[in-house]
């Protein structure tokens, strides 16, 4: 039974790391780059969902709803005001920007509020059923039902419809697609607005079941769902869900068999290990660099 | 207390050492003019009163620790001197702010020492300012007594020699770990017990150590052993692991915030065992955090209760309610009114205000009853004394029981 609980343990912090890897993947695979500064919109949008359920007294929903679109804004100025310029630079001076913005976004939310934590009010009661001998609060089925239908709605917008359409095309050959009468910078702005939507709603699920926020939660989910996104092939979007869900289970796994303080290091060592052997991830064609 | 001290020990270190330099060579020419006009007895205070010194936090991001020290010296000099004083003579209590740095605790305890020239001092309410001001205490040959200094380095040294002038009033860090397996075993007949800590922090590390060895001695059997890292948010994995390991009570060092989430997400694991932990949860954060319900059946120690029924105890408390306007006392006003008894029985034992008798006389306090417990010290200058067990009910803290060494 044990395993059964781990198993479900592993698919809960998993769903986190797979809404946060698609920020990345979507963003890496429109515009070739990695926004360290992902994990701390995640950290925005866990506190705006705080300040609406603690503040405002909205309910869990409306909290989402509101972190999700004010993150899209947020997003979207972050790539206007620090990303857009740098699109014709080298990738390493994009890069760096990045970490800038990571840095700048995490002390700004200390300047105004300080780097004390806070704790999420309990606005869902976490009631405890057990399947099969093991306990699932309904937290952890609430978060996931939540992760994966934001996916699927994703996966909608990707494929079904035109803005989707035209990311797929942006992603595929930017000045082709440009020639061909798409907004590209519209397009690299929606991108940056779904990608951070998501990283939002993460946000405020990590928030409702773990109870504990503060400036730096975003630093280690961000690199791990970078992790994670790496790992199912980045720029790929199925490949985020699948690896976040995998680390998930691997971190789980590890921690399992009694190498609890391992599990952030068995993180990495996978990164390593996927950069070294098989750096286009497990749904990644092994594709030319286009030059 | 030791949290605090964690953050500012390493840069206040150098700041404070650089500090101590400045302030000998700014005292040294002082101090020659002070001789020539009979400072050979530098440190007994002359005339009818006997000067104690104390080195407080009474601004800056702790002071409220050392503010609460201070009110409870306070309480007790006022009392001494309304029953005669010592031997017939008053004591004089001289108050300075430290602001809560190691820089300026070191400077103020010069300043007692040097200027004011008193005959004891209560040191700074964290471990980190108190170590900075132990040096001075040892060469100026000053007792100083840290009401709620509970680190071990306080009074001993990393090398294992004794800080010579330096005492406290508190139990110290690890000493609690103990309590808690006593706890365990004789109140709550825990056999098999789980460990539960902060690979993170010495704290933590020193509290599972002695927990571990005290539950050895009592025949009991630690069934697992697991351990975190200051800042993780999920426990879940390896409380599924203690939890198939199906120990009867949970030992948790470590500090509120991770504490808060591993008793939630234990509870929510369906461990409804008795948990434990320390002075490290006592924050009003880990009620928001934990939830009151996951809180109910979780225990930790502490210096004293209010609620405590004993009459030493009730008696205390009035006192301090008369003097403070109905302010019920905490247990660093506990201390800090200790820390003055445990000085004046020195004093009258000593029979003098000499620094040395006095540090002698400290040295052999034995059953001494005060507030939060009778002590005795011991050859580390540690007091062994009892600690107080609350329980958590409803997210309320309630005396539970008092537990001897």
């Amino acid at each position: 039974m044990e395993w059964i609980q781990q198993l479900i343990n592993g698919i809960s912090i998993g769903s986190i790391y797979a809404l946060i890897a698609l920020g990345y993947t979507m963003v890496y695979g429109i515009i070739k780059l990695i926004n360290f500064a992902h994990g701390d919109v995640f950290m925005v949008g866990a506190f705006i969902g705080f300040y609406a359920i603690a503040k405002w007294e909205m309910n869990f929903f409306a909290a989402l709803l509101l972190a999700m679109m004010l993150c899209a804004v947020f997003g979207v100025i972050i790539e206007r005001v620090a990303y857009k310029r740098l699109r014709n630079s080298t990738r390493i001076a994009a890069l760096i920007t990045a970490i800038g913005v990571s840095l700048l976004i995490e002390y700004t939310v200390v300047f105004f509020r300080g780097a004390q934590l806070e704790s999420y009010p309990k606005t869902i009661e976490n009631k405890t059923i057990t399947i099969l001998g093991a306990q699932i609060g309904t937290h952890s089925i609430l978060i996931l039902s939540v992760s994966i239908g934001l996916m699927i709605l994703l996966q909608f917008i990707v494929q079904k419809t035109k803005i989707g359409k035209a990311m797929r095309a942006v992603s595929h050959d930017a000045d082709a697609a440009r020639l061909m009468g798409i907004n590209v910078d519209n397009t690299i702005s929606a991108t940056f607005a779904i990608g951070s939507s998501l990283a939002g709603a993460a946000g405020v699920i990590f928030g409702l079941y773990y109870t504990k926020i503060d400036p730096f939660m975003g630093v280690i989910p961000g690199l791990k769902a970078f992790i994670a996104a790496v790992l199912g092939g980045i720029g790929i979007i199925p490949g985020a869900m699948v690896g976040g869900m995998l680390l998930g289970v691997v971190e789980t796994v590890v921690s399992a068999l009694g190498f609890s303080l391992w599990r952030d290091a068995a993180a990495f060592i996978i990164l390593i290990l996927i950069l070294v052997f098989k750096p286009e991830g497990i749904f990644g064609k092994n594709a030319r660099e286009k030059v | 207390m030791t949290e605090t001290n964690k953050f500012k020990k390493v840069g206040s270190l150098v700041l404070a050492s650089s500090l101590v330099m400045g302030a000998l060579a700014g005292c040294g020419a002082k101090n020659e003019g002070d001789t020539a006009t009979g400072g050979d007895s530098g440190k007994s205070s002359g005339g009818d009163t006997i000067k104690i010194g104390a080195n407080l936090e009474l601004s800056g991001p702790v002071a409220s620790y050392g503010s609460s020290i201070g009110q409870g010296a306070e309480l007790a000099v006022k009392e001494i001197n309304d029953a005669g004083g010592i031997d017939g003579k008053k004591i004089e209590l001289v108050k300075l702010d430290n602001k809560s740095e190691n820089a300026e605790s070191v400077a103020q305890a010069m300043k007692l020492a040097t200027q004011e020239k008193v005959v004891a001092m209560l040191s700074p309410a964290t471990s980190g300012n108190t170590i900075a001001t132990v040096q001075i205490a040892n060469e100026q040959k000053i007792p100083t007594i840290g009401a709620a200094a509970t680190a071990p380095n306080v009074t001993i040294n990393e090398d294992g020699s004794l800080n010579d002038y330096a005492f406290r009033t508190c139990f110290i860090d690890p000493f609690q770990g103990t309590v808690a397996a006593n706890f365990a075993v004789d109140e709550l007949d825990s056999k098999n017990v789980a460990i539960f800590a902060d690979n993170a922090s010495d704290y933590a590390k020193g509290l599972a150590a002695s927990f571990k060895e005290t539950i050895a001695e009592k025949g009991g059997k630690v069934v697992a052993e697991e351990a975190y890292v200051a800042k993780d948010t999920d426990f879940k994995t390896t409380l599924t692991r203690i939890k198939a390991a199906k120990p009867d009570f949970i030992f948790i060092p470590g500090y509120y915030e991770e504490v808060g989430l591993i008793v939630k997400q234990a509870r929510e694991l369906g461990i409804d065992v008795p948990l434990m932990g320390a002075d490290g949860w006592d924050s009003p954060k880990l009620v928001e955090l934990a939830g009151a319900d996951a809180l109910n059946k979780t225990y930790i120690t502490n210096h004293y209760s209010a609620e405590d029924p004993d009459k030493k105890i009730q008696d205390f408390v009035t006192a301090f309610k008369k003097e403070y306007s109905d302010k019920s006392p905490d247990a660093f006003n506990a201390l800090g009114y200790d820390s003055v008894y445990f000085l004046k029985d020195a004093i009258e034992r000593a029979g003098s205000t000499d620094g040395e008798a006095i540090k002698k006389a400290l040295e052999e306090t034995k059953d001494l009853t005060l507030v939060t417990g009778t002590f005795s010290v011991d050859e580390n200058h540690n007091p062994v004394k009892t600690a107080t067990v609350l329980e958590f009910v409803d997210g309320k803290q309630k005396f539970n029981s008092k537990v001897n060494p």
